[in-house]
């Protein structure tokens, strides 16, 4: 499935730059999988562990938190688009 | 010679230098101001403070601005009140409301975030600001806004409460409904400070705004004579205040002008939406986000981003957590509003129904020193008590339907006793 995802700004200079970018995955996880084989030193970040993703981030597939879906298991169809975005507080 | 150091992330300890900043660029945990402690050992004393105007800056060497305050020079300074009749209800000995609803300039906690924010802006050159809210934030940076003379921008979920639109629309900021809840107004305001070159209060000037927060912390102990509560039972929306009072508590140990007794944080959520008292009776390490369906809209916030940090404070402090179904929020209203003449909105109905729980389950014993944190005013939600009425009578403007109407009360409910102390 080739799927969008959005890169936000702290992390672009791991991305040679880039705002957005394809490419492909079955699920949120193999998504994520081929983008920090792409961009270590990006998966680093977004990674505790190979179980774990950084409590400070938060994903989004098509403006829904992925942990209102499956997770890292959710399935991905062609033409999704998957938001990396920083915790924020607020009020 | 400045206290004031560096920001530091407060998972990594990644050290920036004072700028304006969303989260660590290494590992995306929050930064927090840090402060040269020891340099404020012997000359921040209670002394000084008390030498000062009645407003949060009076704390300014704990706050993290270079110059003079440039914004809420009348913010904070609330009321803390010995709530005789309240505490006599509740069979409680001592109890306190720090009462944030007659904050000023816009009758909520925010105006202390705000004022600290705002002034950070200023000194960083911004001349547009702006916030993600659920209401109170966004009718906090608007007023501040237009007396600072700066642009605003502010974003709320599309069907806010009525009187926090007109409330926040009458400074004329540019004001934006994200069709959504909370959570999806702050995922795009996250997206928004990347591409404008604005001061987002809560995105990218969140380093220096929740230390505004501190300052109901500072008030606590200082008008409570320079002693901490036992106990203070904290609404948690977001997740700013309760760790930061916790912090301002432990400043004020760190700088010797309280006594450490020990203070113990409790988290006060809506059933509702309650992702962090869960996770605390559940005893998780991780919270998991909700989507947010109660009658305190002002702390609907489903996935808090400083809830760690809540959990965290309460647990290292001995505390705990509870949550109120929306009937009992309102009841609350209603009991602090009847005993105390304080109308809270929902989310003060919350800290305190919750505060009642957490007493009639022995989490608070009922002999020790508490306060509950009141952070929002009853009047800019006003339709959420309109239901809990009956109809006032109506009658002719003659004094024999007075009479008749009084004597027919009078037999249904019996007169109001005072508290005597």
């Amino acid at each position: 499935m080739s799927i969008t995802i959005q890169i936000p700004a702290a992390l672009r200079p791991q991305a040679d730059g880039q705002a957005s970018l394809q490419l492909e995955g079955g699920t949120v996880r193999e998504a994520l999988g081929e983008l920090k084989s792409r961009y270590p030193e990006l998966g680093g970040r977004l990674f505790k562990s190979d179980n774990e993703v950084n409590r400070f981030i938060n994903f989004y597939l098509n403006d829904e938190d992925i942990r209102f879906l499956d997770s890292l298991e959710t399935k991905l169809k062609s033409g999704d688009e998957l938001a990396i975005v920083p915790a924020i507080a607020g009020g | 010679m400045k206290p004031l150091l560096s920001l530091q992330c407060k998972e990594c300890d990644h050290e920036y230098p004072i700028e304006p900043r969303t989260v660590c660029d290494e590992c995306f945990g929050p930064v927090e101001v840090i402060y040269d402690y020891g340099q404020l050992q012997d000359r921040f004393t209670r002394q000084l403070i008390e030498s000062r105007p009645r407003n949060l800056w009076r704390y300014r060497e704990l706050l993290p601005v270079d110059g003079e305050p440039r914004s809420g020079l009348q913010s904070g300074w609330t009321p803390l009140i010995p709530a005789r009749r309240l505490a006599a209800e509740l069979g409680v000995r001592e109890l306190y409301l720090k009462d944030d609803s007659a904050n000023y300039p816009t009758f909520s906690y925010k105006d202390r975030v705000v004022a600290v924010a705002v002034t950070k802006a200023i000194e960083f050159g911004f001349e547009t600001v702006g916030c993600a809210s659920t209401g109170n934030l966004a009718h906090s940076v608007a007023a501040h806004a237009a007396a600072a003379g700066l642009e605003a921008f502010v974003m709320v979920p599309h069907d806010l409460e009525e009187g926090k639109i007109v409330g926040t629309r009458v400074f004329g900021p540019r004001l934006v409904k994200i069709r959504g809840n909370y959570d999806d107004v702050n995922r795009l305001c996250a997206q928004i400070a990347d591409k404008y070159p604005w001061a987002l209060v809560n995105v990218n000037l969140r380093p220096f705004y929740t230390e505004g927060a501190k300052t109901h912390g500072f008030e606590i102990a200082e008008q409570l004579g320079w002693r901490l509560p036992r106990h203070t039972v904290v609404p948690v929306a977001g997740g700013t205040i309760l760790p930061k009072i916790a912090k301002s508590y432990q400043e004020l140990i760190r700088l010797g002008l309280v006594e450490d007794n020990k203070p113990v944080m409790h988290a006060a959520q809506a059933a509702g939406c309650n992702p962090i008292v869960k996770a605390l009776e559940d005893e998780e390490d991780l919270f998991h986000p909700q989507k947010p369906k109660t009658v305190a809209r002002s702390i609907a916030i489903g996935n808090p981003a400083d809830g760690y940090y809540v959990m965290k404070a309460v647990r290292e402090s001995g505390g705990w957590g509870a949550s109120a179904e929306d009937a009992e929020i309102l009841d609350a209203v209603g009991l602090l509003a009847r005993t105390e003449g304080i109308f809270t909105e929902p989310a003060g109905g919350t800290t305190l129904a919750a505060a009642i729980k957490l007493i009639q389950s022995g989490r608070i014993p009922r002999d020790e020193p508490i306060c509950v944190c009141i952070t929002g005013n009853g009047l800019k939600t006003i339709e959420v008590m309109q239901e809990t009425f009956t109809q006032a009578p109506v009658i002719e403007a003659r004094i024999e339907a007075f009479t008749d109407l009084v004597e027919s009360a009078r037999e249904a409910q019996p007169a109001r006793q005072p508290v005597t102390h």
